[in-house]
């Protein structure tokens, strides 16, 4: 246990020089950008110098690109990430808003995607060369390669326009109505499920298959095991480490927020936000979702780190 | 057994009060996000659509001849000079915070709107001097200029939109995010990019008449119009804004929605950069100009790419409006006659670059475009940028040509003075011609509707043949309605009206 936390500790301490690195980072290739926040600000609006003016010191843009950098992270030690030009919400207060939907439509995704992606690999596998393998195999194959903006075209189309089983658009809150809630999150889950679920699934199959054929198998089956309890208690259990590892890869890339389904679905999590506003040249909101997500990442890379420990007894001795 | 039978009862009659009551609920999808709610701050045409709701103006335009109509004004006096105008304003009405509007309040608007930083509304305000309060209800602006007529329409767009004073103090910079204003509809909730919900205030001056309207409304961000038009088609929303002309044939035969249109203030154009810098040089030649004008074939283009539904246009008002210059038609093609051009102005071969926003509409109109210049040996070359690139490279003039769209105004000085006065504040290609500076700001000073029209016909007939930029077509608005929904007009400016709407069950 204290191998284990002491372990923890220095995974997070080597996070905070990262997290560091990357708020320059961030800072410094925004302001890299062509394009005046000011005038995007303004838009084709009959506005003049002055007015400009005002809105650059409004928003801190006249000041020395490093005050504006101290400014910033001074904010966000204190949880202050700063107003967004566009609609003048707090970012603290914007981001705390989405991240729930972001959170939502990722855990739902990445449930799809690990209810079918596993049992589809383990399926595959053990009847490697089969009619199951070959129709695993083109689902995983088709699931990566449908473009996701395509398919949740086509599901609308299907599902909401013809057959109105769900809604077609838009995002209400679990608090408000739960069945609309979730029935919002049905379409958007499949799509990215489904993009994920391939990707796990061909790993779990050439995972699996690696297991099946070592000697600890062997020996397994030659106990006189059953071959589901082979399958499931020994061969699994091995060949899930990379699939934790891939599985925590794309559901933080997940967090970061899911750019053309959250458009096709108005889906109002990170991903839309962050095209908007780097299209708007809202710097504050990009910052702080850019800081957000990435330390959020951290963070599931660090709770795969844990899972290790818990599967594999290798770590823990 | 019993006991479960109660509970799937008490269930469906749960789910049907919530369908019942879900009926008043209008929901809208707009093409984009809107930006603050605050009508000071606002600039994107998107955020009109929850002010429209939220904030009742001193006066609105008719939507068939623009004609201004009172709103929270009742009347207005111009004096003779032209330098005053007397404003009669409603009594009996309120804020939503329930302070009372009077002639202090609006005093209160047209300052905030002066002096906020960052307002969007002070150039719009520019001829005003200062506000008196002459008693509760009346008020009387007095001006620097003689522009009467300017400035009722700029208090029929968002610089007549009043906040509550009480609370545009206390709210300060936070205002825009819970505006509070005097509006048919009160604000309730904004989930950024996901909705904004209003609903009627009960103590709304106009309530007894507007008793039919929703409940209700929920304004849904929806950028893309096959989804926006996926949603209406399946009953999510009731309202479509801004289809696209290729979405038209989808709904000719679908009885659950219709299509409402009327002609847009909105026009796409090519701006030549013929003063601004370096760059200039290409287009400083009015005959080069001229060149390029003559090879674009505008009704090919409006059928090819919009159904024949878009109006060609060369001029900064369509050919319907009373501004419009008949002198001066919409152009016929002309190769020959633009290879001559050149040839005169001493351009063996012109070549330029046309900047371009990432948008289907104008993607698609530039590669038709350079087609139609290749073959009058013009070589266009198209850049795409993102907006707020082009914004900041035309101001700079760093550009040959921009496609720029204007989403237009009622008033015509507001398609023009700003854009190409010597000094506009918007003029990215510095053209300037000292003649056309007179004659509109004559315009802005006619007294009579008469003397108007002739003025802005006089502009469009000077601007015409010096080719500042090259109009190509006159949107239309298409609105996808509800068959369930009645009572909607659709409006010039785009901006949809709630007033008046009622939703069947």
């Amino acid at each position: 246990m204290i191998r284990f936390a002491a372990y923890v500790c220095r995974r997070l301490a080597l996070a905070l020089p990262a997290v560091l690195i990357l708020s320059v980072l961030i800072f410094l290739l925004q302001r890299m950008l062509p394009g005046d926040p000011a005038l995007a600000l303004a838009g084709g609006e009959n506005v003049d110098a002055q007015t400009l003016g005002e809105l650059r010191h409004k928003y801190g843009l006249d000041l020395p690109v490093y005050v504006q950098y101290l400014h910033w992270v001074g904010g966000a030690l204190h949880g202050y990430l700063g107003v967004s030009m566009r609609n003048d919400i707090g970012v603290t207060q914007l981001l705390v808003g989405k991240l729930g939907i972001t959170l939502q439509l990722a855990f739902a995704s990445m449930m799809l995607a690990l209810a079918v992606g596993i049992p589809l690999g383990i399926v595959a596998a053990t009847r490697c060369g089969r009619i199951a393998d070959v129709l695993a195999t083109a689902f995983a194959l088709c699931g990566i390669s449908v473009p996701h903006f395509w398919l949740g075209i086509l599901l609308v189309l299907a599902f909401c326009v013809h057959l109105n089983w769900f809604p077609a658009s838009g995002y209400v809150p679990f608090s408000e109505d739960p069945l609309r809630c979730a029935m919002g999150f049905v379409l958007p889950s499949i799509v990215l499920g489904t993009g994920i679920a391939g990707v796990l699934m061909r790993h779990m199959r050439s995972a699996m298959l690696d297991a099946l054929s070592a000697d600890y198998v062997r020996t397994a089956r030659a106990k006189g095991l059953t071959e589901t309890r082979v399958v499931l208690r020994h061969a699994l259990r091995n060949a899930l480490m990379p699939i934790v590892t891939l599985g925590a890869i794309e559901f933080g890339q997940l967090l970061a927020g899911a750019v053309l389904t959250e458009q096709v679905f108005s889906i109002p999590g990170f991903g839309k936000l962050m095209v908007d506003s780097v299209l708007n040249r809202d710097y504050q909101v990009v910052q702080g979702l850019v800081l957000v997500s990435s330390v959020m990442f951290l963070l599931v890379s660090l709770a795969a780190d844990m899972l290790y420990f818990v599967i594999n007894p290798r770590l823990r001795s | 057994m019993r006991k479960l039978h109660l509970l799937l009862f008490a269930v469906l009659l749960a789910f049907t009060a919530a369908q019942a009551a879900a009926q008043g609920v209008l929901r809208i999808g707009l093409v984009e996000d809107p930006d603050t709610l605050d009508p000071t701050l606002n600039r994107l045409a998107t955020g009109r659509q929850p002010l429209t709701a939220l904030c009742d103006k001193l006066f609105d335009v008719k939507p068939g001849d623009l004609a201004l109509t009172p709103q929270l004004a009742t009347g207005y006096e111009v004096a003779k000079d032209g330098r005053s105008v007397t404003v009669k304003l409603r009594t009996g009405v309120k804020f939503h915070d329930g302070e009372t509007f009077d002639a202090a309040a609006l005093a209160f608007n047209i300052k905030r709107h002066m002096t906020l930083p960052g307002s969007l509304r002070r150039t719009e305000l520019s001829m005003v001097d200062h506000v008196d309060v002459v008693d509760p209800s009346d008020v009387r602006f007095v001006l620097n200029a003689p522009q009467a007529n300017l400035l009722l329409y700029s208090l029929a767009e968002r610089a007549g939109m009043m906040v509550a004073p009480q609370a545009a103090q206390q709210l300060g910079d936070r205002f825009g995010s819970q505006p509070v204003c005097a509006g048919e509809y009160r604000f309730v909730e904004r989930v950024p990019q996901g909705r904004i919900v209003v609903e009627k205030f009960a103590g709304y001056w106009h309530a007894a008449h507007t008793a039919g309207d929703p409940d209700r409304i929920e304004y849904l961000p929806i950028g893309d119009s096959t989804v926006r038009l996926s949603s209406l088609r399946s009953g999510q929303i009731q309202i479509a804004e801004r289809l696209t002309p290729t979405d038209l044939p989808q709904l000719a035969h679908d009885p659950r929605v219709k299509v409402v249109s009327a002609p847009d203030l909105g026009y796409h154009y090519i701006r030549y950069n013929s003063g601004n810098g370096p760059r200039a040089a290409i287009f400083r030649d009015v005959r080069v100009r001229h060149a390029v004008d003559l090879a674009i074939d505008r009704r090919v283009l409006v059928k090819a790419l919009f159904n024949d539904q878009y109006q060609p246009g060369n001029q900064f008002v369509g050919p319907s409006s009373p501004y419009y210059d008949p002198a001066h038609p919409v152009p016929a093609r002309d190769v020959a006659a633009s290879r001559r051009l050149l040839q005169q102005a001493g351009v063996a071969h012109l070549t330029f670059t046309l900047l371009v926003p990432p948008e289907r509409e104008r993607q698609e109109a530039a590669q038709m475009i350079q087609a139609m210049l290749a073959e009058a040996d013009i070589t266009m070359k198209i850049e795409t940028q993102e907006d707020a690139v082009m914004l900041q490279r035309a101001r700079r003039g760093d550009f040959d040509a921009i496609f720029n769209f204007w989403s237009g105004r009622p008033h015509p000085d507001g398609n023009l003075y700003a854009q190409y006065s010597c000094n506009g504040p918007t003029n990215d290609s510095k053209f300037c011609d000292p003649a056309v500076d007179q004659v509109m700001v004559a315009a802005r000073e006619a007294t009579t509707d008469r003397e108007r029209q002739r003025l802005y016909r006089e502009v469009n007939a000077m601007l015409v043949p010096d080719y500042p930029s090259s109009v190509l077509w006159h949107r239309r608005t298409f609105t996808g309605v509800s068959a369930k929904l009645s009572g909607f007009v659709p409006h010039p400016d785009s901006t949809i009206r709630v007033k008046g709407l009622h939703l069947q069950p």
